[in-house]
């Protein structure tokens, strides 16, 4: 039972990940028509906002250590420190949640400059074309940053109330010992509340009910006067600005490094596959439902009875689905099926 | 002329040959003639060819060949450890297991087309890439890698009373013709593979068969309606690529007899798709072309650094040989990948023919200016089109 909780949290966690994501890639997917292979780069751009943010706060210079009285020592204090004391540390503890709002001008930026400077270009040339010039994106991408941050993963920590971790396992009842990262929990939750903003945002407002009826019909739609690339424009954007975000608070996660993209890429585009090209939906329940299927498959007593299954289990899941249900779990009729 | 030239497959032929057979001479003045990186050209030569005759005859993107360039390595690896060290039975092997698995693989993916083509190949890929490192250890030996050691069993070898009596015993073509397979001995015998492959690779393009395979291309619900099945074919190209990138594993194994996953992993599929693509989609020669220039730049770029810049520079004064350094030194080296992305996506953006459609132009351009007949150029221009 204990087992089966964290692997619940952990899928969950993952899945949120994934969910995130692949929820970008098919935003781009059913409004621009476009495969974007620089996506997973785009979450790992993300990342590096927490890292870059996180450099910038902590620029510091030498100063005489007080502590030490028989010899002249220096240590290395934040000038935030200086400045302003406690509030200083305490800014720099909490840079990662921070950049988000680092993040969001950043990625919505490079967004909007990825789409007129290039995807622009490619929406009449066939899906080969895409998938070739994003991939060749990707790693000029990674190759910049690697420049820059260098090859190893950068630790970046949590804020100090949350690096512990949880007592689940008194609050659902079980064993007392039972606990779990916080910081999982906090992106369990930041990921689900992104993605009811996103769905809210295309649900509620004027601008997302335009941009659901130009993925629906998107002729129709320009015939009636409406400017639709401009704000597909800004769907990809905002794709760019949930991938980026993703990014940001997995940082403390898994430490970022140059590559962590390409990973993740891989994953999230058959959860696309699997939830079906074009449908968000579809998308966000195969994200967690993949999640899911990958923890408990690499639960002990699963891997007991089918060896090495979690580390296939996905792509095996995924080949199934597309040759049983070609159109993905809830793809619509007519998307991207051929 | 040129036409005449090009329609002609002994002479194609022959030229082919005599010009990878001379690679040694005429790479000397480029610095490239030294055996390691020449058995690199010829070998992901064949790839890339073997690729082309799938991507660049039907349009299928698979973005996981390197499978089978993995599966053709442990195939004759394991045939060094347990047949013989000649490296015949080894190729023959390794040709016929990958081709067994691009049979499977392929089967199950050509039931889509288009991007979920690509994706079903990308999770295979994946797949055999996982399994290698994890659970099928025992065959591949993980991250380590699959190595010759003394204590290999190697049974034919040791019925013909050949006995490794110091240290793991070399490849070999037939034991005496060639004792070893280290430098231009490898070479030759890579060259000699990829002119056999060269002309299977013609010979398809110019046979009923070839033209199927771009008619599926060009409108694939047409050749449905006229009757065709369009599967078959497909799969056929799949399995012949297969095989193509199985004997260049095979190939790589019997030079250097270890074989890793590393080489299945979804880059190094995305590798040969890059050669493909900057040589020349669909083009006869391109991708060989394309292979050998990533190859040669991958050696010399990433060879390079910032004291090797600086002598390059010499030649300008302090201050501009410094910015130069300092300009060009994030793109060699280490960032060699980086000059990669960036050329590749040019090529992709502005020239999505490769280099093949570039020359073309050129000569076009050359033709109209020396007025050799506007006439004459643009039919020249069809022809090296549709067969080069």
């Amino acid at each position: 039972m204990d087992a089966i909780l964290i692997q619940l949290l952990n899928g969950l966690d993952k899945g949120g990940a994934y969910a995130l994501i692949a929820l970008g890639l098919t935003l781009t997917f059913g409004t621009l028509g476009v495969v974007n292979f620089a996506h997973g780069a785009l979450f790992m751009m993300g990342a590096f906002c927490a890292v870059l943010f996180n450099k910038i706060l902590t620029i510091s210079k030498k100063v005489k250590d007080e502590s030490i009285t028989f010899f002249d020592a220096y240590k290395e204090t934040p000038y935030l420190e200086i400045w302003w004391g406690d509030t200083g540390s305490a800014i720099i503890d909490y840079s990662v949640p921070l950049s988000i709002l680092f993040a969001i001008p950043i990625m919505l930026l490079v967004g909007v400059i990825m789409e007129r400077g290039l995807i622009k270009h490619f929406y009449k040339r066939d899906h080969a074309d895409q998938i070739l010039v994003t991939f060749g994106l990707a790693i000029v991408i990674q190759e910049i940053v690697k420049h820059f941050f260098g090859a190893n993963p950068i630790p970046t920590p949590a804020p100090d109330v949350v690096s512990g971790s949880a007592a689940v396992g008194a609050f659902f009842g079980l064993n007392e010992n039972l606990v779990y990262p916080w910081w999982r929990l906090i992106y369990l939750a930041f990921s689900l509340s992104i993605i009811g903003a996103v769905f809210a945002f295309l649900k509620y407002t004027t601008f997302g009910m335009v941009v659901r009826a130009g993925m629906a019909d998107r002729e129709t739609v320009e015939l009636l006067g409406i400017n639709v690339q401009k704000r597909f424009t800004i769907v990809f954007g905002l794709a760019t600005v949930v991938a980026g975000l993703a990014g940001v608070m997995y940082a403390p996660i898994l430490p970022p490094d140059y590559h962590m993209g390409m990973d993740f890429l891989v994953l999230s585009f058959i959860v696309v596959v699997v939830g079906g090209m074009g449908s968000l939906g579809g998308a966000v329940a195969a994200g967690f439902l993949l999640g899911l299927l990958q923890s408990f498959a690499s639960m002990n007593e699963v891997k007991a009875i089918l060896p090495g299954i979690d580390q296939i289990i996905i792509y095996l899941v995924a080949v199934v689905i597309l040759l049983v249900r070609p159109r993905g779990l809830m793809g619509r009729e007519g998307v991207f099926e051929d | 002329m040129i036409k005449k030239i090009l329609s002609s497959n002994p002479l194609i032929m022959l030229i082919f040959s005599a010009v990878v057979l001379s690679a040694p001479i005429w790479l000397a003045p480029l610095g490239a003639n030294y055996p390691d990186l020449l058995q690199k050209f010829a070998i992901f030569g064949i790839f890339a060819v073997g690729y082309n005759i799938l991507f660049g005859l039907t349009g299928y993107l698979s973005f996981g060949h390197a499978t089978f360039l993995g599966i053709g390595s442990y195939t004759a690896v394991w045939s060094f450890k347990l047949l013989t060290m000649n490296i015949v039975p080894a190729i023959i092997l390794a040709m016929i297991v990958s081709g067994v698995f691009a049979l499977v693989i392929g089967y199950l993916s050509l039931r889509r087309s288009g991007i979920y083509f690509s994706i079903l190949t990308l999770a295979f890929a994946q797949m055999a890439y996982s399994l290698a490192y994890s659970v099928l250890t025992p065959i591949t030996n993980g991250e380590t890698g699959l190595q010759l050691s003394q204590q290999d069993p190697r049974y034919l070898d040791s019925m013909a009373g050949i006995v490794a009596t110091e240290g793991i015993p070399s490849t070999n073509l037939f034991g005496t013709l060639i004792k070893s397979m280290d430098g231009y001995f490898g070479f030759y015998v890579a060259a000699v593979m990829l002119i056999i492959a060269f002309y299977i690779s013609l010979k398809i393009f110019r046979s009923p068969f070839g033209m199927k395979l771009r008619a599926i291309k060009s409108n694939q619900t047409r050749m449905k309606y006229t009757g065709f099945n369009t599967r078959p074919y497909l799969l056929t190209a799949f399995v012949i690529s297969g095989m193509y990138a199985g004997l260049a594993g095979g190939l790589l194994a019997s030079i250097d007899p270890l074989a890793g996953a590393e080489r299945m992993q979804w880059t190094a599929s995305g590798e040969v798709v890059l050669m493909t693509i900057l040589g020349g989609v669909g083009t006869l020669i391109g991708p060989m072309l394309g292979a050998t220039i990533i190859k040669y730049f991958e050696n010399i770029f990433s060879a390079l650094n910032d004291s090797e810049l600086h002598k390059i520079f010499d030649f300008l004064p302090e201050g501009m040989e410094n910015f130069m350094v300092t300009v060009v030194s994030p793109f060699v080296g280490d960032g060699w990948h980086l000059t990669l992305g960036l050329v590749f996506m040019i090529v992709v953006i502005f020239l999505p023919g490769g280099i093949m459609q570039g020359l073309n132009s050129l000569f076009s351009f050359i033709k109209r200016i020396f007025g050799l007949g506007g006439s004459s150029s643009s039919k020249a221009d069809t022809v090296s089109k549709g067969e080069v």
